[in-house]
């Protein structure tokens, strides 16, 4: 197994004097991924630090989802042709989640995700925000209005939602649904959050909207965010990993990243120059 | 209708260079020759549409009208509050009311079976079975839809009844709980084939979001595939009910052919289909009295098919599917 190597791993920049150092949150080591025959990701190597926003950039269908998913074990679900190589440990536990012996339901309910297009459920937008608790079994009304509360607080969506929690998801508009899906991920108190493209299917209107939360929300949680944007990826991560073809091909703080990149493709990527 | 100009024939030469400084040519080709052809095709179309309509028009005239005479013999009243049907012997009574609790308790009966086993058939074929085993029985669900319901029938009166009287041996032989045990096992397959197709059309996005907040497949199908498909699951109930309203052999061969007005299913009774069938059977003179009987309750079949369609379409929009 590979070692990670501190000083390309993008320790946070001493410039930062009185924040203290983050803590991992969870590191991809060597991690291989395999659709049946067909490898999707090579040996990837990624920190992933506390109360920090990480961005995972490269064209398509270089294997940012790819990567993504394994991290709530969304490969898991289907036929069963998928296989994963290598580890994923989560901390503080210390626990390698792709390990057989993990449950992905457990870790499912540690580590959220919002998806490219809003899913809300067929349901009322309280019952949306409830649904993870409901799913983990939480009986209390009182308990679950004041988490779903908070959870829409949180997404800045209480505003506009408080006096109709009882409308259909389906009603709000497409950065609303957005906001309603960060909510109901943020209501079971997930410690990783991970966003795929959480924007594309946006104005951008509603996209700000969601950036701006991005950027708070990093005080609770830490964040795993894959965006075909790449201004997008400056405005919001701390850290920044260009992936291309499976591969981890550079990773660093976003503004080194972004304004002194070390390897030519990434440059090449983020200049425009690509393909 | 506009021609489409974006479609023009490729083979119009394009004018080059010296060409385009001469006097101008008119590329456009004319718009009545395509709008002659797409004329015939909306004819045919029109056609095929208008028959579907006028047959169930013609049908529901015929019903009316020879309603019309039974109710010229019979007061209206009689029809709907007399509690005996003995149109065939010398006392007449003219009451739906045996008829009608008939085809209601042998549904019912149908119903109480086929929508639990066929809504747990389709949540699994749907959310839990792997490719190797829809591909064993789905197949096996449509040959049970293919069987003759004669043969359901005689099922019912060989197998299922005296199989029901091994537990229930006060049971008589022509009952209408077997038949309507067997019209269930009949509508199964409708049940669940529309059902499925109705959860597996929930996007797989929808899904993944319920896994990702840590749902079970259980919890994911239950919680929001099932909700998801609501208006499709609805319509199949509403199939499934259409079918056992209107299904004859089965209750012809098994209940008895008593009209007999009861809700309990252990006694024998007959359906407004199988007293059609009995009837129709039996050469009766055009114009009598028992002959035009038969498009009153025929009418009431409708009727009754037509309402239970309605509230399917009410249900389907109430839920509609909105993603
Ligand atoms: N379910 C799948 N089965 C097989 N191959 C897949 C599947 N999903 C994605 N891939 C392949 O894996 C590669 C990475 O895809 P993806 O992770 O979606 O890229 P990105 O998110 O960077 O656009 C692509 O070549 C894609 O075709
Ligand atoms: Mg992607």
């Amino acid at each position: 197994m590979r070692m990670i190597d501190a000083n390309t791993m993008g320790t946070p920049a001493v410039t930062s004097g009185a924040v203290p150092a983050p803590a991992l949150k969870a590191e991809a080591r060597a991690l291989d991924f395999f659709y049946g025959e067909v490898q999707a990701l090579r040996k990837i190597d990624l920190p992933v630090w506390e109360n920090r926003v990480t961005a995972l950039i490269g064209p398509s269908g270089c294997g940012k989802s790819t990567f993504l998913r394994c991290f709530n074990r969304m490969h898991d679900i289907g036929e069963g042709r998928n296989r994963y190589h290598g580890e994923i440990v989560f901390h503080p536990d210390g626990v390698d989640i792709l390990h057989r012996s993990v449950d992905p339901i457990e870790v499912r309910m540690r580590i959220g995700m919002v998806f490219q297009k809003p899913n809300p459920f067929p349901k009322s937008i309280f019952e949306n925000v409830a649904y993870g608790l409901r799913v983990r079994g939480e009986r209390s009304r009182s308990a679950i209005a004041d988490r779903v509360e908070a959870a829409l607080r949180d997404a800045s969506l209480w505003d506009e939602v408080g006096d109709r929690l009882h409308d259909m998801a389906f009603n709000l508009s497409g950065g609303q649904q957005q906001r309603l899906c960060i909510a109901r991920a943020l209501a079971t108190s997930p410690e990783l959050l991970l966003f795929d493209e959480p924007t594309s299917a946006l104005d951008p209107n509603a996209t700000a909207n969601i950036e701006d939360l991005i950027n708070r929300l990093k005080e609770k949680v830490s964040i795993l965010i894959v965006t075909h944007n790449m201004q997008q990826a400056a405005r919001v991560s701390d850290y920044t990993a260009f992936m291309y073809l499976g591969e981890l091909v550079e990773f660093g703080d976003t503004n080194v990243v972004f304004t002194n990149p070390k390897k030519r493709q990434t440059e090449d990527y983020i200049t425009g120059r690509f393909g | 209708m506009r021609a489409d100009v974006t479609e023009l024939p490729v083979s119009i030469p394009i004018p080059t260079g010296a060409a385009l400084a001469a006097a101008p040519v008119n590329r456009f080709a004319h718009r009545r020759l395509r709008h002659v052809g797409e004329l015939a095709i909306e004819v045919v179309l029109f056609a095929a549409a208008f028959s579907a309509v006028a047959v169930t028009v013609a049908i529901v005239g015929i019903l009316v009208y020879e309603s019309a005479a039974f109710f010229s013999h019979v007061p209206l009243v009689d029809f709907l509050t007399d509690t005996q049907w003995t149109i065939m012997f010398s006392e007449k009574h003219y009451g739906v009311a045996p008829l009608l609790a008939g085809t209601l308790v042998t549904t019912t009966v149908g119903l109480l079976l086929a929508i639990p086993v066929g809504t747990v058939t389709a949540i699994y074929l749907s959310e839990f079975a792997g490719a190797r085993t829809r591909e064993i029985v789905k197949p096996v669900l449509e040959l049970l839809a293919g069987i003759p319901t004669v043969v359901y029938g005689y099922f019912a009166l060989v197998m299922v009844t005296p199989a029901l009287q091994f537990f229930m041996p006060e049971l008589p032989g022509f009952n209408m709980l077997g038949p309507g045990l067997v019209i269930g096992i009949m509508i199964i397959p409708y049940v669940s084939s529309v059902a499925e197709d109705a959860m597996r059309a929930v996007p797989v996005h929808m899904r993944e979001g319920s896994y990702a907040m840590g749902a079970t497949r259980l919890q994911t199908a239950l919680r929001v595939v099932v909700p998801a498909a609501t208006s499709g699951i609805v319509a199949a109930y509403i199939l499934g009910i259409s079918r056992a309203i209107g299904e004859t052999m089965v209750v012809a061969v098994a209940a008895g052919q008593q009209p007999n007005f009861t809700w309990d299913p252990r006694e024998p009774g007959a359906t407004i289909t199988a007293f059609i069938v009995q009837v129709a059977l039996g050469d009766l003179p055009h114009g009598s009295i028992e002959y035009q009987s038969i498009f009153a309750v025929g009418l009431v079949l409708v009727l009754m098919t037509l309402s239970f369609n309605l509230l399917g379409h009410l249900a389907r929009k109430r839920f509609r599917e909105a993603y």
